[in-house]
């Protein structure tokens, strides 16, 4: 059986005044069945890579297959297979209710009818948005849009289906239904492949299988949450809280493998990959050097984050 | 199988269509906006025309021609605007282009599905200014003497001709702006000049004439003229007056198979161009 995506020496280039190369050479291999998250931070490639795997974007160079099929030659192919969502999307026909929006794509991928209007009913159910059935897209709420969206994916029973950042604004009970969902959904049948992408470091590392990290158009790691942790042993992670101050040098400073500084309201907390721990003390004097105080010092147990801050160089955001 | 699926695509599209079409709160400023105006606007050309050939308003035969073709032009005009509009709409307002594109459908079927509804407003507005023609301005016409299998089928050929042209520039949608409507009325605008729709070929310079007899709709308007007036002796004014009927059907026929593999040939290198460009969702921001 073919892997449900196989990716090789991928890049995608978008010309233009100035080039932006958004996948540079990649290499990627999701199985069917797996849950699989692409985490990275704006402008990583996320979207643009599931653009090119959703048959909407050309590669530049190399070959990306879905399911089997050749993305750039074989779409007729894909298409009955696959769907994809993004999140923040508000798409949708405003002039028909949401049931009706749903019911139109459904036919598109020529579900029979019967199973069509059972699937989006339970569909609604999931993602409560029952009392909305009948209501005209245009007068509901974004993040309702939102949950249609997610729902029109659904509803084609595709084999392999693309969620860009699902839960991108939605609140956190909705969130919660969303990842419920997703979770059930590739476990409920066999052959069900789900690939996300997202922001939250949480949510990759709650739900899925194996996670690809990226960054500026280049996978940095790809492996299970727990293989990833697994790679900071050689590395320390620290949680320094400090009053305010610049902490852009800290990453000058050798040994420091990652920094990510987040203000707090009494000042900064600054989580810290560092490859041996003779550059704490560095750190420390750094700080009082730039003017600021040592609140607190704490060893950390590795997170995903961590792992990020540790391959990135940053943190998200 | 495959013709199920585009018959379910087509009834989709369709149903889609009508809805925006007719998605008017007040019914009848919908059929001020989609049947009457289409109509005004074909009328005050007819009007400016007969301004300037002062006299033709005295030759029934000339007014005839001119009238019929104003009217039918209507279809060219509002089909081709139409198709464009469904990309554009689809790209820009719903932003459902992109789940559009990556459904399991032809997109042919889809844009033709959803520009059935203009052909079907369009009816209606030829049907009531050919009534107005006939009952107000006593246009020499006898419904019984009309060459109704003709005119039928001409008009299917010549619909599904403007409908293929639709795919086209649909297509080349794909990859212009949002305010560059310039496409659709530069194409409409040499039909217009070219194919006899006002005056007579014979008026254009030769270069022009050959122009003009390239394109099809040349002679679908030449067809539903003889057909409307069979015994009027149209072709003694049109200049195809040296080519029998079915000669006209024939090169109907054939120039709408030209134009229909050249519209395919445009939507296909159109679709491949957006999707290397990364257009094919893009959304025109200001
Ligand atoms: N159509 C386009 N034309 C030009 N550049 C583009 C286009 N689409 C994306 N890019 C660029 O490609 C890079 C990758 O963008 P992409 O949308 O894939 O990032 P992302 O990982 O999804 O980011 P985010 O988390 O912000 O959604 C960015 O630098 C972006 O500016
Ligand atoms: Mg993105």
């Amino acid at each position: 059986m073919p892997p449900a995506v196989e990716v090789t020496a991928l890049s995608r280039v978008f010309v233009g005044k100035s080039p932006v190369v958004a996948l540079d050479n990649i290499d990627l291999n999701v199985e069917e069945g797996e849950l699989f998250g692409l985490l990275g931070p704006n402008g990583a490639g996320k979207t643009t890579l599931i653009k090119i795997l959703s048959t909407l974007l050309l590669p530049s160079k190399g070959s990306a297959r879905v399911l089997g099929y050749d993305v750039a030659k074989e779409t007729s192919k894909i298409r009955p297979l696959i769907n994809m969502v993004s999140g923040g999307e508000i798409s949708g026909y405003g002039l028909l209710t949401v049931r009706e929006n749903l019911w139109m794509f459904s036919q598109f991928y020529g579900i029979p009818g019967k199973v069509a209007n059972e699937r989006i009913d339970a569909l609604l159910h999931a993602f409560g948005l029952e009392d909305k059935a009948d209501v005209k897209v245009r007068t509901i709420s974004t993040g309702q849009r939102q949950r249609m969206n997610i729902i029109r994916g659904f509803v084609t029973d595709p084999r392999l289906i693309f969620l860009d950042e699902p839960t991108l604004g939605l609140d956190v009970q909705t969130s919660r239904a969303i990842r419920d969902y997703i979770r059930t959904w590739v476990r409920s049948q066999v052959g069900r492949t789900l690939l996300l992408t997202t922001h939250y470091m949480r949510e990759a590392e709650e739900l899925c299988d194996r996670v690809a990290i990226i960054d500026r158009g280049t996978i940095l790691a790809c492996d299970s949450p727990e293989g990833l942790k697994k790679r900071m042993n050689r590395a320390s992670t620290f949680v320094l809280d400090t009053t305010h101050f610049d902490s852009s040098v800290i990453s000058t400073i050798a040994g420091v493998k990652g920094v990510s500084a987040e203000a707090m309201r009494e000042g900064l907390r600054i989580k810290l990959v560092v490859e041996n721990e003779s550059a704490i003390s560095d750190i420390i004097s750094s700080v009082g050097a730039g003017g600021g105080k040592v609140l607190g010092l704490n060893k950390s147990e590795p997170t995903l984050e961590d792992v990020f801050i540790k391959l990135v160089g940053r943190g998200l955001e | 199988m495959a013709v199920i699926s585009h018959l379910r695509t087509l009834r989709q599209a369709a149903w889609l269509g009508w809805q925006m079409e007719s998605n008017w709160t007040r019914p009848w400023l919908f059929i001020i906006y989609s049947i009457v105006r289409p109509i005004a606007a074909t009328l005050i050309l007819v009007v400016m025309f007969l301004v300037i050939k002062q006299g033709v308003a005295n030759d029934p035969l000339m007014f005839t021609y001119t009238y019929v073709g104003a009217v039918f032009f209507m279809f060219v005009a509002q089909v081709l605007l139409g198709a464009t509009y469904v990309i554009m709409e689809d790209r820009e307002h719903y932003q459902t282009l992109r789940q559009i594109y990556i459904a399991p459908i032809s997109l042919h079927v889809y844009i033709i599905g959803r520009s059935l509804s203009k052909v079907l407003l369009t009816s209606l507005s030829a049907i009531i200014s050919m009534a107005f023609g006939l009952l107000v301005l006593r246009l020499p016409i006898d419904l019984l003497r009309v060459d109704w299998p003709l005119f039928a089928l001409s008009m299917l050929i010549g619909l599904g001709c403007i409908l293929s042209i639709g795919i086209a520039l649909a297509g080349i949608t794909f990859l212009t702006a949002k305010h560059s409507t310039g496409i659709n009325e530069g194409i409409g605008g040499v039909f217009y000049l070219f194919c006899g729709t006002l005056f007579p070929l014979t008026v254009l310079p030769p270069w022009g004439q050959s122009i003009g007899m390239a394109i099809p709709i040349t002679y679908w308007l030449e067809l539903v003229r003889r057909s409307l007036y069979p015994a009027g002796g149209i072709e003694t004014i049109s200049g195809l007056g040296e080519f029998s009927n079915p000669a006209i059907l024939l090169l109907l026929a054939a120039s709408a198979l030209v134009f229909l593999g050249l519209s395919l040939l445009i939507f296909w290198f159109a679709d491949r161009m957006a999707r290397r460009a990364g257009k094919v969702d893009m959304t025109t921001t200001y």
